[in-house]
């Protein structure tokens, strides 16, 4: 009797919670397993492994890669720059004044992402931007002679460290705020320089949020559809270009293969955000 | 010697910052030759298109917003108030389409509903628009949760709710004219950040085939010149536009709240 009270109580909480879960299974939960399943299953319905072995063609193996460089090449020097910027602000001696202004300009800069930013990347440097006739006629130095090119694996990278610098900006400050000002004296008092402190105390402390930051960083870059599309068209092979392709059209010609394709991105990119979500548990020993 | 490594580094920084957005706007300017002129703008704001498709987002983006306030506000509310153990659960839910990119997500929605499944939304034009809109609302999931969250997070909702129903009120009442109000400032920011969203994403609209202003966009940068910078400039006053009023509503809010005191 009582039991079945205490049953029907926790029955009755759980019913305010039956709109969302109703939500995120239908749309979010749902298609995601529909996903994962179907990478598992021949055209027939049975199960395979198969269509995960199908991936490994040069051509979808070259798309994975190539998204793995660019993502990890805007990763890192975003977080280095990043870092330097916010490390500027913070414990860098600068006025206050270029504090907020710049924090406020990054949470502009990391929203303005997608088919705008191409544009504004295609009009500064592209083959007929600012920069490019700027330095053409100006300076005779013709970019295109060097091997410049935007709409390539450099120039995507370019392109994303727009919003990737403002994100690790916006993450790595609050973490360096928290760098507290008695560690810094404690090891004065012991004798360290400012180097010392820095590579013996300061950096290890924030080692698991930049480590932490730059997997999300790579998560980021890695999703990212509309900036390379917008930028390159459908012509550069990367992993989110060639599944829009696929979902379009069936370019791989086995729709199984597209759900191994899709997999093989939400694997990828949940490593890098379990990766961040695990450091960043690290990191809050210190940082509190 | 510090001081000028962190002036150096900041100022290697907003050149990176300025100068597309230098680039951009002065593309957008240079349509007639060898004078600076509005005439990509006038181009762009003439387009019939343009019109058709901003007005879609900007509906698109009304209706996001109202759905996930109608979703997350209850809901959060919910958890804090009755169970709370379940928050780490449902926090962690809400975070998902961070970690599942969009294309994968609207993936599967075009294959689990198809004219041919158990849910034929994409079989009718208002079905791929509710689709379209719930894939929206999936993707500002993380952000209206957390802002509507952390706003319950500074009320006592048990006591407010408690002195809710000594007067009589039911859970749309209380929900709608007491929780609501008092975290109304963090529900703007959400809606705010959702409309920046909105506004000019490409890939569900793309895939989904629908009129939305990120595919048009893309479809122009693809055929014109110097109207995409005009466009971009657009959408960076946009996206500036909502990050202001974010800030600005955050600023109020704490205003109030330090002359209830």
């Amino acid at each position: 009797m009582a039991l079945a009270r205490a049953k029907r109580r926790v029955d009755l909480r759980l019913i305010g919670l039956l709109p969302f879960m109703l939500f995120v299974g239908l749309f979010l939960i749902l298609p995601t397993l529909y996903i994962v399943v179907g990478a598992f299953r021949t055209p027939a319905g049975g199960f395979t492994f198969q269509n995960i072995l199908d991936l490994n063609t040069p051509n979808i193996r070259s798309a994975y890669w190539v998204s793995i460089k660019i993502s990890f090449a805007s990763a890192l020097i975003g977080c280095i720059v990043g870092f330097g910027m916010a490390a500027a602000i913070t414990v860098g001696g600068l006025p206050k004044r270029a504090r907020e202004p710049l924090l406020t300009f990054s949470g502009v800069a990391s929203n303005f992402a997608g088919v705008p930013l191409a544009f504004a990347f295609i009009a500064t440097i592209g083959p007929a931007g600012l920069i490019t006739l700027w330095l053409k006629n100006e300076m005779g130095i013709n970019l295109r002679a060097y091997g410049w090119n935007l709409l390539s694996t450099p120039g995507l990278i370019l392109t994303y460290l727009f919003f990737q610098i403002p994100l690790m900006i916006l993450i790595i400050t609050p973490a360096l705020d928290g760098l507290r000002r008695e560690w810094r004296e404690a090891a004065a008092i012991l004798g360290a320089t400012r180097r010392q402190y820095w590579m013996m105390v300061g950096l290890p402390i924030l080692f698991p949020s930049l480590l932490g930051t730059m997997a999300l960083l790579f998560a980021n870059a890695f999703g990212a559809v509309a900036t390379a599309i917008a930028l390159t068209g459908p012509s550069l092979n990367i992993a989110p270009i060639l599944l829009f392709a696929q979902i379009r059209g069936d370019v791989l010609g086995s729709p199984n293969l597209g759900y191994a394709l899709a997999l093989g991105m939400i694997v990828i990119t949940g490593f890098a955000n379990a990766l961040y979500i695990w450091l960043r548990a690290r990191s809050e020993r210190w940082l509190k | 010697m510090i001081k000028i490594w962190s002036w150096g580094v900041v100022i290697f920084g907003a050149m990176f910052f300025a100068l597309p957005l230098i680039g951009m706007a002065e593309f957008s300017l240079s349509m007639r030759r060898g004078v600076y002129s509005l005439d990509a703008y006038w181009v762009v704001l003439a387009d019939p298109n343009f019109q058709a498709t901003f007005g879609y987002s900007v509906i698109m983006a009304l209706a996001t917003i109202a759905f996930g306030v109608l979703l997350v506000v209850p809901t959060a509310y919910w958890v804090r108030l009755k169970i709370p153990a379940a928050r780490p659960w449902v926090e962690f839910i809400t975070l998902l389409p961070l970690v599942i990119p969009a294309i994968v997500i609207v993936f599967g929605y075009i294959r689990l509903y198809n004219t041919s499944s158990f849910l034929p939304m994409t079989g009718s034009v208002m079905g791929t628009n509710l689709l379209l809109m719930f894939g929206y609302a999936t993707l500002s999931l993380p952000y209206m949760y957390r802002s509507i969250d952390t706003g319950l997070r500074t009320i006592d909702v048990a006591t407010l709710t408690e002195a809710a129903q000594i007067l009589g009120a039911g859970w749309v009442t209380i929900i709608g004219r007491v929780i609501l109000p008092n975290v109304l400032a963090s529900v703007l920011s959400g809606a705010f950040l959702t409309f920046a969203i909105v506004i000019g994403e490409f890939t569900m609209a793309a895939l989904l085939d629908r009129p939305a202003f990120g595919p048009y966009m893309q479809i122009l940068g693809a055929n014109r010149a110097y109207e995409p910078a005009a466009l971009a400039v657009i959408a960076f006053g946009l996206t500036w536009a909502c990050m202001g009023l974010i800030g600005l509503v955050t600023l109020l809010s704490k205003h109030t709240q330090a002359a209830k005191r």
